[in-house]
């Protein structure tokens, strides 16, 4: 699915990442958790394409392309979705009219025709009720005066509308209470399959036990130091990141 | 100054003595004595006059009929409405249309109106727009002959849109035209009023025009200015409104462009009740200038403003942007809202925001604000990482902008119109039926 080669990036001329590597095939749930400012905001940063990070070295390779040379909507197009970590408000654009667009032109760029608004408002209620939100949702702007919560499963809803290939989840459980972050994991959930592959970027264990991932990785200073599964999880829940630190010292 | 007063004194000359022929020489010696503003006039302290006051205009003898009619039929408004079409400032017999007019409506071309009613139209013309409010207006004046006179009788609402349509051609020399509209509405009555202005390509004209409105009681007026000039054109325009108690006038300017418009909305709130509402739009680019001057006279207790207006420059435009609203010493519980909002979208482009208030009442509910600002960086991310191009998102994010504005003109023919100017081509519309 990716394919992350020694990775260097930088952030208004700091380094953040620092040779990170990371392989993920279709099917699996990773998870990387870390310190502060270790990298995690960055990495996902780098791969949807923001421009105000300078990848220095390394290489990514998404379903075969060379990420980089691929603009913002292409990736997108070809199936990487950001899931947002503070999704941003868009005041006077519709949430309808943002995820009618969103899903054409990413048909258009696969080669498809456009949905037509009955099918196209069928598939949307229908998600809707499955992240339990109203439809007078549709009318409203794209996340603007929405609560914490409500801006983490609108990003879910728009991944279960647009059905990307792989998921970048940058820490979709901040800001979320239980009953929300129960609703958010079952989007994520309902979409795993065999073909699809997720990234969650996370502080806390919690989520994973609502969202299984088969790997774990702890990301620090800038590369991932230690890879294991969900039990390396629970112990940096119990013990923190020193020992992980320790060890590799 | 010298071809204006040539020009002047061929018009007037063979006008017939009397008030009219006496008022316009009167008219021209204002024109002449205040001459072009310069920059140390404070209403046009970041409007310059200068390249307009070295043009030479003459004043239009004739037009092409097939070109009118071609230029018409691919940029003129389609909706069923009373029509007076003027080009280069001349009436268009073949283009208006004022069929089926209702009983106790008058709708007329000036020109007739002072043919056949002179004594009445003189009374009404000036009350508002007089020679002494400036000296565009002045000018107007000088050499006032068309446009169009409306009267609305009592509790007569107009059942269909009157459509003043203003062509202007690309001749080989440029014209000056000074249309003045004069419109009284009666008591109880209503009127939908749409103006548009549309430059053929490589006109350079100059179009003054001057409107004057007496409202009576609860007369109620639904105006609209669509502006679609020529990169090349000069528009110079006056709005006087006189609201009676309970009256309601409101206005919607989508100015799509221009060498140089300015625009002056000055309503007058004589009685209690008395509302006027206020939208707008500046949509510039390359070195366009544009212009919005607002006025509002709080002279009655118990009155309402409300402005909105939204400039977008691009490239080298430049925007002014300046309302006032005076409330008179008496004039207590009254409520007045100006909302300006800008957006750049070019380091080159510049915006002059002015919004004033002097309040001489006590008891006064007043707010006024500007903002001025550049896209949403992250907003426009956000779209593209969602798989929407970039042209496509900030079309979609500059119109989300000015929604605020252009949402409020319930004519779809001009609202799909302005949506493309300011946004592009945008995907398919989503049914609102639909998507209840």
């Amino acid at each position: 699915m990716i394919e992350i080669k020694d990775l260097h990036a930088k952030v208004e001329g700091k380094p953040i990442l620092k040779g990170l590597s990371l392989s993920i095939k279709p099917g699996e749930v990773h998870a990387i958790m870390g310190p502060n400012g270790s990298g995690k905001s960055t990495l996902s940063a780098v791969l949807a394409g923001r421009s105000d990070y300078e990848v220095t070295s390394g290489s990514v390779t998404f379903l075969g392309q060379d990420l980089f040379t691929m603009s913002v909507e292409e990736r997108a197009c070809a199936g990487l979705m950001l899931a947002f970590q503070y999704p941003v408000e868009i005041p006077g654009v519709k949430n309808v009219y943002l995820l009618k667009a969103a899903l054409n032109a990413q048909r258009k760029a696969r080669g498809e025709p456009e949905m037509e608004a009955p099918a196209f408002m069928k598939l949307v209620r229908e998600k809707l009720q499955f992240m339990k939100i109203d439809n007078s949702f549709l009318h409203r702007a794209v996340n603007e005066g929405f609560s914490g919560g409500e801006k983490k499963r609108n990003e879910i809803l728009q991944m279960l509308i647009l059905e990307p290939k792989l998921v970048l989840l940058d820490e979709i459980d901040s800001g979320l209470d239980i009953d929300a972050l129960k609703i958010v994991s079952e989007g994520v959930n309902s979409l795993r399959d065999a073909g699809r592959s997720f990234l969650m970027i996370t502080h806390y264990q919690r989520l994973l036990d609502y969202i299984e991932p088969d790997f774990v990785h702890v990301l620090s200073d800038g590369k991932i130091i230690k890879t294991g599964d969900k039990s390396l999880a629970l112990a940096l829940e119990e013990r923190g990141y020193d020992w992980v630190l320790e060890e590799i010292a | 100054m010298k071809q204006y007063a040539e020009a002047f004194t061929a018009f007037n000359r063979d006008a017939e003595n009397g008030w009219l022929k006496s008022q316009r020489i009167a008219a021209f010696a204002r024109f002449e004595y205040l001459g072009f503003p310069t920059s140390s006039v404070e209403e046009w302290k970041y409007t310059d006059t200068k390249a307009l006051a070295k043009r030479e205009f003459k004043l239009a003898t004739g037009y092409n009929q097939s070109a009118a009619a071609e230029l018409f039929a691919s940029k003129g408004l389609t909706l069923d409405a009373y029509r007076l079409v003027f080009v280069d400032g001349l009436l268009s017999p073949e283009l208006s249309n004022l069929e089926g007019l209702q009983e106790a409506v008058v709708i007329e071309p000036l020109s007739q109106a002072l043919a056949t009613e002179l004594e009445l139209t003189c009374g009404m013309m000036g009350r508002l727009a007089g020679i002494d409010v400036d000296v565009f207006t002045a000018l107007n004046f000088a050499f006032v002959n068309e446009g169009a006179v409306v009267r609305i009788g009592n509790n007569q609402t107009l059942n269909k849109p009157l459509l003043i349509t203003y062509l202007s051609m690309a001749n080989d020399a440029a014209v000056m035209s000074h249309p003045r509209i004069i419109v009284a509405a009666g008591a109880n009555s209503e009127l939908q009023l749409i103006e548009h202005f549309i430059g053929e390509e490589e006109a350079q004209n100059l179009t003054n025009r001057v409107v004057e409105g007496i409202m009576e009681r609860n007369a109620k007026i639904h105006h609209t200015l669509l502006q679609q000039p020529s990169d090349k054109e000069w528009w110079i325009g006056r709005i006087q409104i006189d609201q009676k108690r309970d009256s309601r006038y409101t206005s919607h300017q989508m100015n799509l462009g221009g060498k140089l418009v300015r625009d002056d909305l000055v309503c007058d709130l004589n009685g209690e009740g008395a509302e006027c509402d206020f939208s707008g739009l500046l949509f510039g680019r390359n070195r366009q200038h544009m212009d919005i001057h607002t006025l509002v006279n709080h002279n009655a207790p118990l009155t309402n403003s409300y402005e909105t207006y939204k400039t977008i420059l691009n490239d080298r435009s430049q925007g002014v942007f300046n309302s006032k609203v005076i409330v008179k010493k008496d004039s207590q519980k009254i409520h007045a809202v100006q909302n300006n909002a800008n957006l750049l979208l070019s380091d080159q482009a510049q915006i002059n925001a002015k919004p004033e208030l002097e309040i001489y009442a006590d008891d006064v509910k007043c707010a006024h604000g500007a903002t001025t600002g550049q896209l949403d960086l992250d907003a426009l991310f956000y779209l593209m990482a969602r798989g929407i191009g970039e042209e496509e998102a900030r079309g979609l994010l500059t119109l989300a902008f000015a929604n605020e504005v252009i949402d409020k003109l319930e004519l779809p023919e001009i609202y799909n119109l302005v949506e493309t100017t300011v946004a592009g081509q945008l995907p398919h519309k989503i049914e609102l039926e639909l998507t209840q």
